[in-house]
């Protein structure tokens, strides 16, 4: 179809020797090959390329903003692990201490257990002791009253029936016994 | 260089190529007048640069690979260094555009140092007048929609904050250089570098070849070892020429673009 139309048109022309003058077929093939390239270079192209190199700064920038938003993100991480490493140590000292406060709290109770207890037993002791010597000391009185008597109506030989007298008896003897000799019977 | 030798003159002297025999190429099937070298060299560069880009970016990987890597490269150097500083925000908008101006007359340009092709395609004034034109047209329709007809010119020929009588002076100039002028060179600055350049590598060559191959003497051969060196020279410069033209076009496209956009002054 241009080839036609060029040929046409080159038809009447002759090769002038002027440069300055240009062919007329020149002319037509000059702007159907401008037009052809613009149209599949310019128009169909140029576009695709455009379209990849604004995908291309995307991806680029994207990655940047990817990347600054992971380091944001391993930057919070990291902060909250030092934060919770920091917990972790005030817990521990925290707890240690506590630990140690109540061990010494735990040893000083028992030692006061420990102590009342023996206080305890010892006061127990003490009584059991006391108890025990009221007991032979009241068994002794009635076994050396009987005793004495037996041994005094023997000697005597009379005999000491009558229960009021002779506890009377008894009783002064032992009296007498235990004023000037206090201490040495106790 | 098979045509070059050719037309080199019947004489046993040297002749220097004339813009005649280096541009007047004729048609490569005798016949069909209008399918010259510079034309199956244009459509050529279409197809490459629809071909590389298509391999680019036909399926673009957000991690490119291969060919994605290096055509990337240039339509980054192309958004980094004509886009954005005369587009600013606007600059997405227009990378197509400027993204097939640059690679095409890069390609057009490249064509004129491939070995055995051998002719930048523009050379001919009627590649760089047609992108040209075209940028010309989206120009003045763009200032028109975006400022409004006479704002447009209002704001192209009566800059504000001067005395009036500057105005006077300055109002023709701005319109001369403006809609006259400017869609003119920027045409007619590539055509010419290109077909400096191409002159240039072809008389060096020519010299090579004559004076080595052709005529070799004792006298001439530094002369052609001259003519050698200088081509190998030239061609390293001619493809920062290219290249540098490429992108001035590029850049000149977004200037006028990015000034229709908003009002310059």
């Amino acid at each position: 179809m241009t080839s036609m139309a060029a040929r046409l048109l080159a038809a009447p022309e002759e090769h002038s020797s002027n440069p300055l003058i240009p062919h007329t077929y020149e002319l037509v093939v000059g702007i159907f090959a401008f037009a052809v390239v613009f149209f599949v270079v310019g128009r169909m192209l140029i576009p695709r390329i455009q379209k990849t190199l604004a995908e291309r700064t995307d991806a680029i920038e994207g990655g940047i903003k990817r990347a600054e938003e992971a380091q944001a993100e391993a930057q919070a991480l990291q902060k909250r692990y030092t934060e919770q490493l920091e917990e972790a140590r005030r817990d521990a000292a925290r707890l240690r201490e506590e630990a140690r406060e109540q061990a010494a709290q735990i040893k000083a109770e028992l030692r006061e257990e420990a102590q009342a207890e023996a206080r305890r037993l010892v006061e127990a002791a003490h009584a059991q002791i006391e108890a025990d010597r009221q007991a032979a000391f009241a068994q002794l009185r009635t076994e050396i009253g009987r005793l004495s008597t037996d041994l005094a109506g023997r000697i005597v030989g009379e005999s000491l029936e009558d229960e009021a007298r002779q506890s009377r008896i008894v009783d002064r003897f032992l009296d007498e016994l235990e004023s000037p000799n206090a201490q040495a019977v106790r | 260089m098979n045509a070059l030798t050719v037309l080199a003159p019947p004489a046993d002297q040297f002749g220097a190529p004339t813009p005649e025999e280096l541009f007047n190429l004729p048609p490569i099937i005798p016949g069909v007048e209008w399918f010259t070298k510079p034309v199956l060299l244009a459509l050529l560069s279409a197809v490459f640069v629809i071909g590389i880009c298509w391999a680019a970016f036909a399926n673009p990987k957000v991690v490119p690979r291969g060919v994605q890597n290096v055509v990337e490269y240039g339509y980054m150097f192309v958004r980094d260094q004509v886009a954005r500083p005369f587009l600013g925000k606007d600059a997405d908008r227009w990378m197509g555009l400027l993204v097939t101006l640059f690679f095409m007359v890069l390609v057009w340009n490249l064509m004129g140092v491939v070995p055995i092709l051998q002719f930048p395609v523009a050379s001919h004034i009627a590649f760089p007048a047609v992108l040209a034109l075209s940028i010309y047209v989206l120009k003045v329709y763009l200032g028109m929609k975006h400022q409004g007809a006479w704002g447009y010119f209002k704001n192209m020929m009566f800059p504000p904050g001067l005395p009036k009588p500057i105005y006077l002076l300055l109002s023709p100039i701005e319109f001369l250089s403006n809609l006259i002028i400017a869609p003119f060179t920027h045409a007619v600055r590539l055509f010419a570098n290109m077909f400096a350049g191409h002159m240039l590598l072809a008389f060096f060559s020519m010299v090579g070849f004559w004076f080595l191959f052709e005529k070799l003497s004792p006298l001439g051969a530094p002369i052609g070892v001259v003519g050698v060196v200088m081509t190998i020279i030239l061609t390293g410069f001619e493809m920062f020429i290219q290249f540098l033209q490429a992108f001035l076009f590029a850049m000149l496209a977004a200037m006028y673009i990015g000034g229709s956009l908003h009002a310059e002054h």
